[in-house]
């Protein structure tokens, strides 16, 4: 009853085409949206933007890359973590090599970079698939990791590879403040999401989809696996890369390539897989729920055991930590496997159909 | 020319070693298609438990050889890896069957933090020794050959062998048992083989009972090589290239890939390593799997891939 797409007739092909077709769709994009930059500026505290909402913003980003590949076009990849390495540093590259390089363009050209080596590493896709390209992938990370640790060029020679930026603006207008930071972000992962949106429902992200459902059927029916899975493996890591600039840059500030290790690639392949493969808005489920699990776990388990009277170390509590965050994982991909987009899909059906369901 | 042999031979023992972990991942994607990525954390967790019980066994018992203590801390992890199989088949795989790779390969990264928790809670999370009596002096062979003959490290043989004893009882049992035959039948086709009478259920904790006995052994090597610690589960890492080299579904392969991994690593890190600044051998591995499966995108001998549309 209240969501129902009657009556919305649509009279232009125009229309019938929109981003979101039915009306409370758009509003309550729009709420969201107006509650994201508005409200939450106002409500948050400075802890809660530096521990959850920035890492939360700036995952969505990269998740909406991994999505491209792992999701639309069907490459699992291991390698997101040293897209992210690569994006990062070669906006700080960038940044301290050319004078006077602002923030936006040299955290756009620090995706290029990403972009250049994600097609690199892209390419044994053409011959492998499945789990061999997941492993394959893996070459990426190790190599990103040894690149940056090894090679000075890269580092401008400081020692094991650990870099700082300083003093941020853009437009003028100074980054300092977690809620600057947090509305620049956010600014960022909306113009990525309707970028990446539009693409997926466009000609190019209907090749990828059916790439991954079968890609010897769609090379059959003449689309170029070639072109089909490079720029999948492109766009992917310039998103990729984009947000890992953001991430170094704005909310790590100093980092060393450990920052972007395998472990990296493990969660942002968890957020997809959790979210929901093939999915925007799962996207931003899955980031949520792998960035904010651990804390809240942190600050749930000691205050359960306190219950029982029981108290935590903290190497016990990180183990336990660990364990749940294990269980959790596993019961989670044996209920739901098509992710909390699944969920939010099936809520929004019968929502659709409420409260008359036959 | 006895400097490359040295290389050469211990790429060779390394190589075995890697192998020895290949061998986990292999027989638990064979026999139930699941991509065990929890391989790392078993062997960390089978070592963690046989070094801790190597210590307890004698402190709850009150006996003091350390020939005993071994053989009862063996046992002992044994069981646990025993009691972990049948877990993950009765609480994971069974509510997965059917999933796609990535899927599986996610419960089995789930896997990985659970046991790296619960190993570390249960056991604690310091750096422990394994002595199983290993001879740790390096001798020299073909001293009459070479001027100064070739340094070979006595563990790493004795490692090396002990790899190869288990291989070879792997082999055997795969062979020659009923339960072996049974575990190569659902290898060829899980429907084929359920309609025949096989327990699916039952074959998967067996063969995660196999790798857990894998992983136990390969700990037990790497724990008294390098000590028991975190670092362990990193092995399985530096594992995969040679499964992918090997192929994912061959037992040879995994073999042959680890020897030529072993031996790409120690070669390149010494010929090529100081032109590039060394500690290459991490990303070399994956570079040269790479570049072979540009060539066999199936592995050494992995089962031809089919397209059919």
């Amino acid at each position: 009853m209240i969501y129902s797409e009657n009556g919305q007739l649509k009279t232009s092909y125009r229309a019938d085409q929109q981003l979101f077709p039915i009306s409370q769709d758009r509003y309550f994009i729009l709420i969201v949206l107006a509650l994201a930059f508005f409200a939450v500026p106002l409500l948050a505290s400075d802890y809660l933007f530096r521990a959850i909402l920035i890492p939360l913003v700036i995952m969505s980003i990269a998740a909406l890359g991994v999505n491209v590949l792992v999701g639309y076009c069907g490459q699992i990849s291991l390698g997101s973590g040293a897209f992210m390495a690569v994006g990062a540093y070669g906006a700080y590259n960038i940044m301290m090599r050319v004078p006077d390089m602002p923030l936006v363009p040299a955290v756009i050209l620090g995706g290029v970079c990403a972009a250049f080596f994600g097609i690199l590493f892209g390419l044994p896709s053409l011959r492998v698939r499945g789990l061999y390209l997941a492993v394959a992938t893996l070459a990426a990370q190790f190599f990103a990791d040894w690149m940056f640790l090894r090679i000075k060029w890269f580092t401008l020679n400081s020692a094991s590879g650990s870099v700082a930026v300083s003093e941020l603006k853009v437009l003028g207008i100074s980054l300092q403040s977690p809620v600057s930071i947090y509305v620049f972000c956010l600014c960022a992962l909306v113009i990525i999401a309707l970028l990446t949106k539009n693409l997926v429902r466009g000609a190019i992200g209907r090749e990828w989809m059916a790439i991954r459902d079968m890609d010897v059927a769609a090379a059959v029916i003449g689309i170029r696996p070639m072109y089909a899975k490079l720029t999948a493996f492109a766009v992917s890591s310039f998103v990729i890369g984009v947000a890992g600039a953001l991430w170094a840059f704005l909310h790590l500030g100093a980092w060393e390539p450990a920052a972007f290790s395998v472990d990296i690639s493990f969660k942002l392949l968890f957020m997809v897989i959790i979210g929901g493969l093939g999915s925007i808005m799962g996207s931003f489920f899955g980031a949520a729920f792998i960035v904010i699990l651990p804390i809240a776990l942190s600050l749930l388990l000691p205050a359960v055991l306190g219950l029982f009277g029981l108290s935590i170390s903290t190497a016990g509590l990180s183990h336990a930590e660990f364990v749940i965050f294990g269980m959790l994982i596993v019961w989670f991909l044996a209920v739901e496997p098509h992710g909390l987009a699944k969920l939010w899909s099936t809520a929004k059906q019968k929502l659709r159909v409420w409260p008359f369901p036959h | 020319m006895a400097f490359f042999l040295e290389t050469l031979i211990g790429g060779l023992t390394a190589g075995m070693l890697y192998a020895l972990v290949a061998l986990g991942f292999v027989l638990i994607f064979k026999a139930s298609g699941v991509f065990n990525f929890a391989q790392g954390a078993m062997v960390l967790f089978a070592a963690l438990a046989m070094a801790r019980f190597a210590e307890w066994g004698p402190e709850w018992l009150g006996f003091d050889s350390k020939i005993l203590a071994n053989f009862i801390a063996f046992g002992l992890a044994a069981l646990c890896m025993f009691v972990i199989a049948w877990l993950v088949e009765r609480l994971v795989l069974r509510y997965l069957v059917n999933q796609e790779a990535a899927t599986l390969l996610m419960a089995t990264l789930g896997i990985t933090y659970f046991l790296d928790g619960l190993g570390q809670a249960l056991f604690g999370s310091n750096v422990y020794r394994i002595d199983i009596g290993m001879p740790k002096d390096p001798v020299f062979l073909l001293d009459t050959v070479f001027e100064g003959g070739v340094l070979v490290s006595q563990e790493d043989l004795v490692a090396a062998l002990i790899a190869m004893i288990l291989v070879a009882l792997l082999t055997l049992f795969f062979q020659k048992t009923s339960t072996g035959r049974a575990l190569r039948a659902v290898a060829d086709d899980h429907q084929a083989a359920q309609s025949i009478g096989i327990s699916l259920n039952r074959i998967w904790v067996i063969v995660w009972c196999v790798a857990g006995v894998v992983a136990l052994v390969a700990g037990m090597i790497w724990g008294s090589k390098l000590g028991v610690q975190f670092s362990l589960t990193t092995v399985a890492l530096r594992a995969l290239p040679v499964v992918i080299l090997g192929g994912l579904t061959s037992v040879p392969g995994a073999i042959l890939g680890g020897l030529i991994i072993g031996v790409g690593e120690k070669l390149s890190e010494v010929y090529l390593g100081p032109y590039v600044g060394g500690g290459i051998e991490i990303w070399f591995a994956y570079v040269l799997a790479l570049v072979f499966l540009l060539f066999r995108p199936q592995g050494l001998f992995g089962e031809k891939i089919i397209d059919r549309v």
